[in-house]
């Protein structure tokens, strides 16, 4: 898939293909008196437009820095990234040109209305001010702001917030949209109405780059994800692919009454069953990694009972992100 | 398109003044019965109109946003700047001499004593320029970069950051302008009898000069402090700087009547203020001792120019990490 850029339009050009967003080795580290953090460790990315690409990680994962120096506030220590055909270290007033931002923090200007927001916004990108009042309308009435058109932007809400953030980043038509978190600390109710107003958007052939730490919001919304962590990614493909191929595995959870020995899943057989990745021992808990769950739970149910062990509940978890993101990293999910 | 989207309640719904902007939200999107269609949300990408920016209009775009916060907050600024120097002349210019406590300066280069409302017209302007300069550029800057940091609303508009952080100056000096005008009546009629300023000013232009290059210093110098100050200390900066330049910056004594103080009146040199103030007497009150007008001109165009210098390159600093 290509993107065509504004000025290519304007010339009246045939468009060479321009991938919405490619980053090679894409590096940084942030310097400090208490020593060098490396927040990013070498990412490639490369993302068509009018994808839904997700950055899937727990807290601290890099995803925000990353998003950071795709959109030029934060600036790279080593390899290069490219937006809409604009180099974001050499051009970054080209980039800032084709994009739109949704930020984690409420970034709204506090000193206006919400209207003044949106028609502001539009001025800062060369439309004239009865073209920014028209836009700011229509954002307005798509948004379901209209009966707060007159608040000052500090008096909204945290949903309300958001969608005026959302709606502020569309002004101007952008080639990619980056929404970092953008439904952090909102309630269910809210979040899927948010993901309803991401999915039309993306219906419209929207590219959008979308950083969350909720596994389901990136199964919900994305075409592909990149599993991130420690500055670094993990895996990347369709959700469907990562399940199949990033070594997902079915979780199967027996809980016992009594405490369990740290040598049972190997005296008892249970690593040796076929399918089995790995077996954890917590107290009580007995936690088996299986690309062959049929039948397990029965089967460890009956080795504990061997055991003396009896059952006090048990869960089969179905491969997902988080079974990924767990077989990829050995570690609990974060949030 | 099977996608909908529930409209949000009504004026009195969750959403309403009085939550935090960034915290946990209430379910307002969702709490209305009726819908949207999606076609609402689509036609906002189909419809949308094709951006023109360029860094002109995009600068301009970015003050006339000052001018409307400005407007609105018109009265409360000026009204808390005013307050200082009206309170000052009132006491110096009109009580004082009252009761018979009235007060003179022998500047240095005058022959008699000179009154001291004649002293504080300058000193007071040079004063609120400072102010001004100082709240409008270093205030809205520590809000900017406080853990929300809204200052990247501005940030991603499509200009340079130094051009934003130059824009940030242009405002400052506006507002330091202004302030410096709406003072200068204060300050000329606010006296008791006999004792009104000797102003005479001979050059107008010279006087709009001054105050120009006075007022983009003092932005100059606000971004500066606004990118360095730490929000948590701001405290600080009337304890330690604003206090300081204040007091020792010939606001309320000519320059040449430190000569009894020697070494005050060469340590005094590396104060900005000294030079406004110094600058204002000169085409204000020129009958008062006061330094070559070449001096003033080359601390003040020397102090915007390093002052912007070093303000624009620690905004960007902090702006792009």
């Amino acid at each position: 898939m290509t993107i065509t850029t504004a000025q290519d339009s304007e010339r009246g050009q045939s468009a060479a293909p321009v991938p919405a967003i490619n980053t090679k080795d894409l590096r940084k580290t942030y310097k400090s008196a208490r020593g060098d953090v490396e927040a990013v460790r070498g990412i490639d990315l490369d993302v068509p437009a009018g994808e839904f690409f997700g950055l899937l990680g727990p807290n601290g994962a890099g995803k925000s820095t990353t998003i950071g120096m795709l959109t030029t506030l934060v600036r790279p220590t080593g390899g290069a990234a490219m937006v809409a055909g604009h180099d974001v270290v050499r051009d970054p007033v080209g980039v800032k040109r084709r994009i739109g931002v949704v930020t984690q923090n409420n970034t709204l200007d506090m000193q206006l209305t919400v209207a003044e927001n949106l028609e502001f916004r539009s001025r800062f990108f060369g439309l004239s001010a009865r073209e920014a009042s028209r836009r700011a309308a229509q954002l307005i009435d798509a948004f379901g702001l209209g009966d707060r058109r007159k608040a000052m932007a500090s008096d909204l809400s945290g949903g309300q917030a958001r969608r005026l953030l959302i709606a502020r980043a569309l002004v101007h038509k952008p080639d990619v949209l980056f929404l970092d978190e953008p439904t952090a600390a909102l309630d269910p109710q809210t979040r899927v109405n948010l993901w309803n107003i991401l999915r039309v958007l993306h219906e419209q052939g929207q590219t959008v780059l979308l950083t969350t730490h909720y596994m389901e919001e990136a199964e919900e919304l994305c075409d592909r994800v990149a599993v991130v962590d420690h500055g670094r990614v993990l895996a990347e493909g369709t959700v469907g692919e990562l399940k199949e191929n990033a070594g997902a595995v079915t979780i199967v959870t027996v809980r016992f009454e009594e405490q369990i020995q740290a040598d049972f899943p190997e005296r008892a057989g249970v690593t040796a069953m076929p399918g089995v990745t790995s077996a954890e021992i917590s107290g009580d808990q007995l936690k088996v990694f299986s690309r062959e769950p049929e039948g397990l739970l029965g089967e460890l149910v009956a080795l504990g009972a061997r055991e003396g062990l009896h059952v006090r509940d048990a869960a089969t978890q179905a491969p997902s992100l988080e079974t990924v993101f767990l077989t990829l990293t050995g570690r609990e999910y974060r949030e | 398109m099977a996608t909908t989207v529930t409209r949000p309640g009504g004026p009195g719904g969750p959403g309403g003044p009085g939550q935090g902007p960034g915290g946990g939200a209430g379910a307002d999107i969702g709490a209305g019965a009726d819908e949207l269609t999606a076609a609402s949300i689509a036609a906002l990408v189909s419809d949308a109109p094709t951006p023109r920016p360029t860094l002109a209009k995009t600068f301009w775009a970015m003050m006339t946003r000052e001018f409307r916060v400005l407007r609105r907050n018109a009265i409360s600024t000026f009204t808390r700047s005013v307050m200082q120097p009206l309170l000052f002349v009132f006491v110096f210019a009109f009580v004082l001499p009252k009761i018979g406590g009235g007060m003179s300066v022998a500047g240095g280069g005058g022959g008699g004593g000179t009154n001291f409302a004649t002293i504080l017209v300058p000193g007071l302007m040079a004063s609120m320029l400072l102010m001004q300069g100082i709240f409008g550029t270093t205030m809205p800057l520590v809000m900017e970069f406080s853990w929300q940091r809204t200052i990247e609303d501005r940030a991603l508009a499509p200009v340079p950051i130094r051009m934003l952080a130059v824009q940030k100056i242009l405002a400052g000096s506006i507002q330091s302008f202004i302030g410096a005008c709406i003072v200068f009546p204060i300050v000329l009629f606010v006296h008791a009898a006999g004792q009104a300023p000797h102003v005479n000013v001979t050059n107008w232009a010279l006087l709009l000069v001054i105050l120009v290059f006075g007022a983009t210093m003092t932005s100059s110098l606000g971004l500066l402090l606004g990118t360095l100050m730490d929000p948590r200390k701001m405290q600080m900066l009337f304890a330690v700087i604003l206090l300081p330049i204040t007091m020792l910056g010939c606001v309320y004594y000519p320059w040449s009547a430190l000569h009894t103080i020697r070494w005050l009146q060469i340590v005094t040199l590396i104060n900005p203020m000294v030079y406004m103030a110094e600058g204002l007497r000169a085409v204000l009150t020129p009958s008062l001792g006061h330094m070559p007008l070449w001096a003033v001109f080359l601390a003040l165009i020397g102090g915007t120019v390093l002052f912007g210098y070093l303000g624009t390159r620690t905004f960007r600093n902090r702006v792009v990490n």
